[in-house]
């Protein structure tokens, strides 16, 4: 087994190379506006340091957020092209998912990651391994009943300590963090998601003025 | 002829995900998924709706220019993708697929100007591009002249609309009608039954002091909306058909009279149109009738071609390959305003070659 796991959900843009045994090979940029730029060079990257080329992977392995939209679907179109050039299956897992993994807790958490517009995508797990509720979007605030006296990782939470006190590391997804989650639960027999976005916002139905106009004046 | 370069192409600059295949300048496919009727009830394109609608639609739509061509992905000699401009977002969706595609397959890729591709499609269907050309781009979002003697390497902006679109002219002046979106096609159907001299709408920007090659469609835009409206509060009824082949005769009268004009003073016999507006009956006929009373040869490619595609976007690629052009870099991103003087987006590491340029001449 090799796989190649990426992750665009998060300002992270992170690769990984896992042998179904161990990472072998892993790059993590933080940059949240140049995640189209930098993806590309970075599974080349961790390819080159691995002495691996592309052809070899046998399945590619995608954060499906949830995460700003833009940034998301770089990550997301990545891994579909390159499951129907080598006509390999393409696995998608919830980004928060992989920060919980990488959190390494065995008692109850929560997962939050930034959201923008002064809201957080978050959900409950149990442990590392077992989330309890569907992944949500809401501003801080609102959840302030629900998470409780719970430590919590991720951006979001870092960023609002009020509603996240007992917040801590890591801050954002690992791809190491997904392959290995993803090599754990395919070994398991237990089947991924489809490699789709999950937004769960509705789309802004807002027109631009001059939405066409794109020729020099 | 099997030695010319085998090109995929893809387009994701607004709301169509288009993905065509040519060999040098023949089309073997040009397959396009639009995402048009779900922006219909906003009345024009949501960036974010046409985003999700081209992640989508890519894979099943580069399977399908693939089955419509009969070739393999193996067989490619390179993969080009609009890299700018249009909407940041759904470009990006675009590179993407293209870098992951080129990676994967190990094909050189090249990030393309999509208005250079508007022009350089031409050659799928009347051979390769006189040089020089001059070229009216028209469509929602462009109305450019533009004048090109190498469509891999030089294009000049004569001029550009200083407000609206034409296209979105068309739009806005069907939605005040009532007739949907997008307009153009429907003003065009009305207009047929219509009397284009019924009213005098005005032309922009034609006076003796205004510049000789921009366009402005807002003022007429206004002038229109203001009559169907005085219409409207004076109780009559609007004639639909009149006002459509009005409107449409002081577009196209316009875009034809400087586009002409234009081939003149630059002393170019071939003028091409492309963009959506292209395929408006009106504006083929007069730019026709204009043209052979000015001595200009006229190319304007069948509408499906005209319009959005991924076609365009692999014959500019092919060119690209033909011309020996430097390739993109894996860095390549998408450029919501790439400037139309660059045809293409060479990678950091490349100096842009010149040495070739006289090619075809
Ligand atoms: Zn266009």
């Amino acid at each position: 087994m090799l796989l190649l796991a990426l992750d665009t959900a998060t300002p992270a843009v992170t690769v990984a190379l896992h042998d179904g045994t161990d990472v072998i090979a892993s790059s993590s940029q933080v940059d949240a506006r140049r995640h189209g730029e930098l993806l590309l060079p970075a599974v080349d990257r961790v390819l080159d340091r691995a002495g691996r080329r592309l052809d070899a992977v046998t399945g590619i392995v995608v954060g499906v957020g949830p995460g700003p939209y833009t940034g998301l679907r770089v990550g997301l179109m990545t891994a579909e092209t390159f499951g129907l050039a080598l006509g390999v299956p393409v696995h998608g897992v919830c980004t928060l998912d992989g920060l919980a993994y990488a959190a390494d807790l065995d008692g109850p958490f929560v997962v939050a990651t930034d959201a923008r517009r002064k809201e957080v995508y978050w959900a409950r797990y149990a442990d590392s391994r077992t989330r309890l509720t569907d992944p949500a979007v809401d501003r801080p605030a609102d959840l302030a009943g629900q998470v409780a006296g719970l430590p919590a990782v991720g951006a979001g939470a870092l960023l609002y300590p009020d509603t996240f006190p007992r917040a801590h590391a890591p801050e954002h997804v690992s791809a190491a963090a997904l392959a290995a989650l993803a090599a754990e639960r395919l070994a398991a027999g237990e089947e991924l998601l489809a490699p789709r976005p999950l937004y769960l916002r509705r789309p802004d139905a807002q027109v631009p003025r001059n939405y066409k106009v794109v020729t020099p004046r | 002829m099997a030695d010319e370069p085998l090109v995929l192409g893809i387009e994701t600059s607004c709301d169509e995900t288009g993905v065509g295949i040519v060999r040098g300048t023949t089309l073997l496919a040009d397959a396009v998924a639009s995402s048009v009727d779900e922006h219909a009830r906003f009345g024009g394109v949501v960036p974010e709706v046409a985003s999700r609608a081209h992640l989508e639609a890519m894979v099943p739509t580069i399977e399908r220019a693939l089955t419509e061509a009969g070739v393999s992905a193996r067989d490619l000699d390179g993969i080009a993708v609009t890299a700018g401009p249009g909407l940041a977002g759904a470009l990006l969706v675009g590179v993407s697929a293209a870098k992951a595609y080129a990676y994967a397959l190990g094909k050189p890729l090249y990030g393309v100007n999509h208005l250079a591709s508007h022009i350089c499609v031409d050659q799928l269907e009347h051979g390769p591009l006189p040089e020089p050309t001059m070229a009216l781009l028209v469509s929602g979002g462009h109305s450019s002249l533009l004048l090109s003697s190498d469509i891999t390497s030089d294009v000049r902006p004569m001029g550009a609309t200083i407000d609206d679109a034409a296209g979105e002219a068309f739009d806005k002046i069907a939605r005040v009608l009532n007739l949907g979106f997008p307009g153009g096609p429907v003003i065009d159907r009305y207009a047929r039954e219509g009397d284009p001299a019924a009213i005098a709408f005005p032309r922009g920007l034609t006076g003796p002091r205004d510049p000789a090659y921009d366009f402005s469609f807002s003022g007429l835009k206004t002038a229109v909306a203001r009559w169907i409206e005085a219409k409207r509060a004076a109780g009559e009824e609007v004639p639909v058909r009149d006002v459509a082949a009005s409107f449409q005769e002081a577009v196209v009268d316009v875009l034809t009279r400087k586009a002409v004009r234009a081939c003149k003073d630059q002393g170019v016999d071939h003028l091409m149109i492309g963009g959506g507006v292209a395929a408006n009956s009106r504006l083929r006929a007069l730019a026709q009738e204009r043209c052979e009373a000015a001595g200009i040869r006229l190319r304007v490619p069948r509408p499906k071609l005209c319009t959005d595609n991924g076609a365009m976007v692999a014959a500019l690629g092919a060119e690209m390959v033909a011309r020996d052009r430097p390739v993109s870099d894996w860095e390549l991103s998408a450029d919501s305003s790439l400037p139309v003087t660059d045809p293409h987006v060479p990678g950091h590491d490349h100096v842009h070659e010149t040495a070739k340029e006289n090619l075809y001449s």
